[in-house]
């Protein structure tokens, strides 16, 4: 059972950071971004370059990895999304944009840093064993407090900053938030930013434990896609709810199940078909978007 | 003065149509050989390196005046097709191939998507060459596929028994991706396991293919207590991170896989945890490997700059096309000729060193020679590259 908590714990805090940047781009432009998996491993792909490849320390890689994709994610905004947006009503349009910008950066990466399987070295070495109960290397207990920490700080972000005031306005009502003056343009792009920059910064935490390959994107999109669903779709809160929920039913799963074959997926989206037809908004979303 | 500068330009454009119709007749005619196989996704590997190991040969061929077949010498145009590892797309490549009139086919590299272009294969007189292990696809009445690679109920075996005399192991877990290649790859290792007299204390644990975080699968296998914990058709991308889970949860005992593994991976995503691990190697080693081989390497390492040691086996499938070509030049169009030929074909095999042959093999495994002889070749990873366990032969 110990073992169970801890793996679902872990699982959670690392699934609730993919959701987070993924839910406040859908909150803040209403786009399904396809991409939010090929940020992530870009962003892996950016700390296993400074950290694994030219010897920086961890914290650079990291730093780096955030940089980039904020930088990377403000373009994207500046010159795909934002104009797409002005000029089509039609959701699909961004839907459209958002797939065929996955496919283009999971041929960059490829062209970039290749098709391999790529890792770094630990960066705590050691495992906590205790009496075959609990066993948990120290590189996964710090990268879930790393995890919980950044989650954290980016609720205190939104909830104290002018920046997360104006970015929450843009959330809950886009044409209200104009007319008090939020400059819209501007912080559309600096939340998209932030939703890549996040994306970027669990990929480049992750990369030290699962380390990173190029078909790492897709699957990562569609788990994120899961936990804004069962959280609902745009709600901070609903995001990391949906991932604590997705990491313990996956660690739940595994643990009871294994005997069944490997069903734990399975169950999980029947589960969650049933959930949705009950709950389309999810559990803290709002029926009318 | 106007006319004669009209004059002037039509006399150049005349010489320089001439001189570009001189340069098209110098040019050799192109032989197209088609690659079919996964060059994205989780398992992207196996079949980049198939694309990089021909696009590689084919470039090398060119470079050096081209293949000359019969009278007439070609060069080589390599035509590829990601098949996204989905039997669907795997048609619809082969489709393509035959609408250009190819009739040699490299890939699939999976069993569903080889099964799948079968008929298409069959129909359309394409000899293709997969990495997927389905007797079936090689056994009569099947006709057009040739294993390009060591099939696992090859390999695990001698692996099994190679580990049975010299590290004592009694018994054996297996664990699989929940998908086909590795599922069939798992029950055929149990099968050749339970033969040799090994006891199986866990075959039923999957795992998903996408997973990252290998702990909460390996936990209830690691109950077991396995001597030997064997990784069924495991891809490139998941073996560090499964053989680093087994060890951080404190598995002591010998881990293997039948399938070919890429040393600076395991050294990146496992470091020294991987010391120790038993994989089938490409299909060359230091000592094994010739002149061309090397400088096959060097070609790969300059056009992609990293070399993919399962290119060792990959680089084989195309010089065979050719050389059974060369021996018999009118299965250029004909892949009943082909196949007539394969049952006598023998060449030096110009990427070992003696007096290895390339030649056909399969009858022990599927009654007719459908499979390329590649050495079997057993390495055990130590401290950042593979050291050669043993080698053997097929048939």
């Amino acid at each position: 059972m110990e073992q169970i908590l801890a793996n679902g714990i872990y699982l959670g805090s690392q699934y609730a950071m993919i959701a987070l940047g993924l839910t406040l781009i859908f909150a803040l432009m209403n786009v399904l971004n396809f991409a939010h998996g090929q940020m992530y491993v870009l962003g892996g792909f950016v700390t296993y370059t400074f950290y694994g490849q030219m010897g920086f320390p961890f914290v650079v890689g990291l730093l780096m990895s955030c940089v980039t994709l904020f930088v990377l994610g403000a373009l994207i905004e500046k010159f795909l999304f934002g104009p797409v947006i002005k000029r089509s009503s039609r959701e699909e349009s961004t839907m459209l944009l958002a797939a065929g910008l996955a496919f283009f950066l999971d041929a960059v990466i490829l062209l970039v840093f290749g098709e391999k399987q790529r890792g770094v070295p630990k960066i705590v070495d050691g495992v906590f064993n205790w009496d075959f109960r609990l066993i948990m290397p120290y590189d996964r207990i710090l990268i879930c407090v790393l995890a919980i920490i950044s989650i954290v700080g980016f609720i205190l972000f939104m909830q104290y900053t002018k920046t997360g005031r104006a970015l929450r306005a843009l959330a809950q009502d886009r044409t209200a938030a104009q007319l008090m003056g939020v400059n819209v343009d501007r912080y559309s792009m600096i939340g998209f930013a932030l939703g890549a920059m996040l994306a970027g910064l669990v990929g480049g935490l992750l990369v030290t434990i699962t380390g990173i390959n190029l078909g790492m994107g897709g699957p990562t999109s569609i788990k994120a896609f899961m936990m804004v669903m069962i959280g609902g779709a745009g709600v901070i809160s609903g995001a990391i709810a949906g991932g604590i929920i997705l990491g313990f039913l996956e660690a739940i799963g595994l643990a009871v199940l294994y005997q069944y074959g490997d069903i734990t997926y399975l169950l999980i989206f029947v589960s969650l078909m049933i959930f949705l037809a009950f709950r389309p908004q999810g559990l803290m979303g709002k029926p009318w978007g | 003065m106007k006319r004669r500068t009209v004059l002037k330009s039509a006399a150049a454009a005349a010489a320089l149509s001439a001189l570009t119709a001189t340069g098209a007749l110098a040019e050799n005619p192109t032989l197209k050989i088609g690659f079919v196989g996964v060059t994205s996704g989780p398992a992207a590997a196996w079949g980049i390196s198939n694309q990089r190991s021909m696009e590689v040969r084919a470039d090398w061929i060119n470079e050096t005046g081209g293949y000359t077949i019969g009278d007439t010498t070609y060069d080589i145009e390599i035509v590829s097709f990601d098949d996204q590892k989905d039997p669907k797309r795997a048609i619809a490549g082969m489709e393509k191939m035959a609408q250009e009139g190819i009739h040699y086919v490299v890939g699939p590299n999976v069993d569903d998507g080889a099964a799948a272009v079968r008929p298409v294969a069959e129909a359309n007189g394409i000899m293709y060459f997969p990495y997927a292990f389905p007797k079936s696809l090689y056994s009569a009445p099947a006709s057009n596929a040739v294993l390009g690679m060591v099939a696992n109920y090859q390999s695990g075996p001698a692996i099994y028994k190679y580990l049975m005399e010299n590290e004592g192991v009694e018994t054996v877990a297996f664990i699989a991706a929940n998908e086909s290649d590795p599922l069939s790859q798992r029950d055929g290792g149990v099968a050749a396991a339970k033969e040799l007299g090994l006891e199986i204390v866990s075959d039923n644990i999957t795992y998903q293919v996408d997973t990252t975080d290998f702990t909460p699968v390996l936990t209830p296998v690691m109950r077991s207590q396995p001597d030997l914990l064997v990784l069924s058709g495991v891809s490139p991308a998941n073996a560090p991170q499964l053989i680093r889970s087994a060890r951080e949860l404190g598995f002591q005992g010998v881990i293997s896989t039948e399938t070919a593994q890429d040393a600076q991976v395991l050294r990146e995503g496992a470091g020294d945890l991987a010391n120790g691990f038993i994989s089938v190697g490409g299909a060359s080693t230091p000592e094994l490997a010739s002149d061309m081989m090397r400088e096959f390497v060097q070609r790969y390492t300059d056009m992609f700059g990293e070399y993919n040691d399962e290119s060792n086996t990959k680089v084989y499938a195309l010089e065979y096309i050719l050389e059974t070509l060369k021996a018999d030049p009118p299965a250029i169009d004909d892949v009943d000729a082909f196949q007539a030929t394969m049952d006598t074909f023998e060449a030096p095999n110009p990427y070992m060193v003696g007096d290895a042959k390339l030649r056909y093999v399969g009858m022990t495994s599927f009654g007719q020679k459908r499979q390329l002889a590649v050495p079997l070749v057993v390495n055990v990873y130590q401290d950042g590259e593979f050291e050669t366990l043993f080698v053997a032969e097929v048939d």
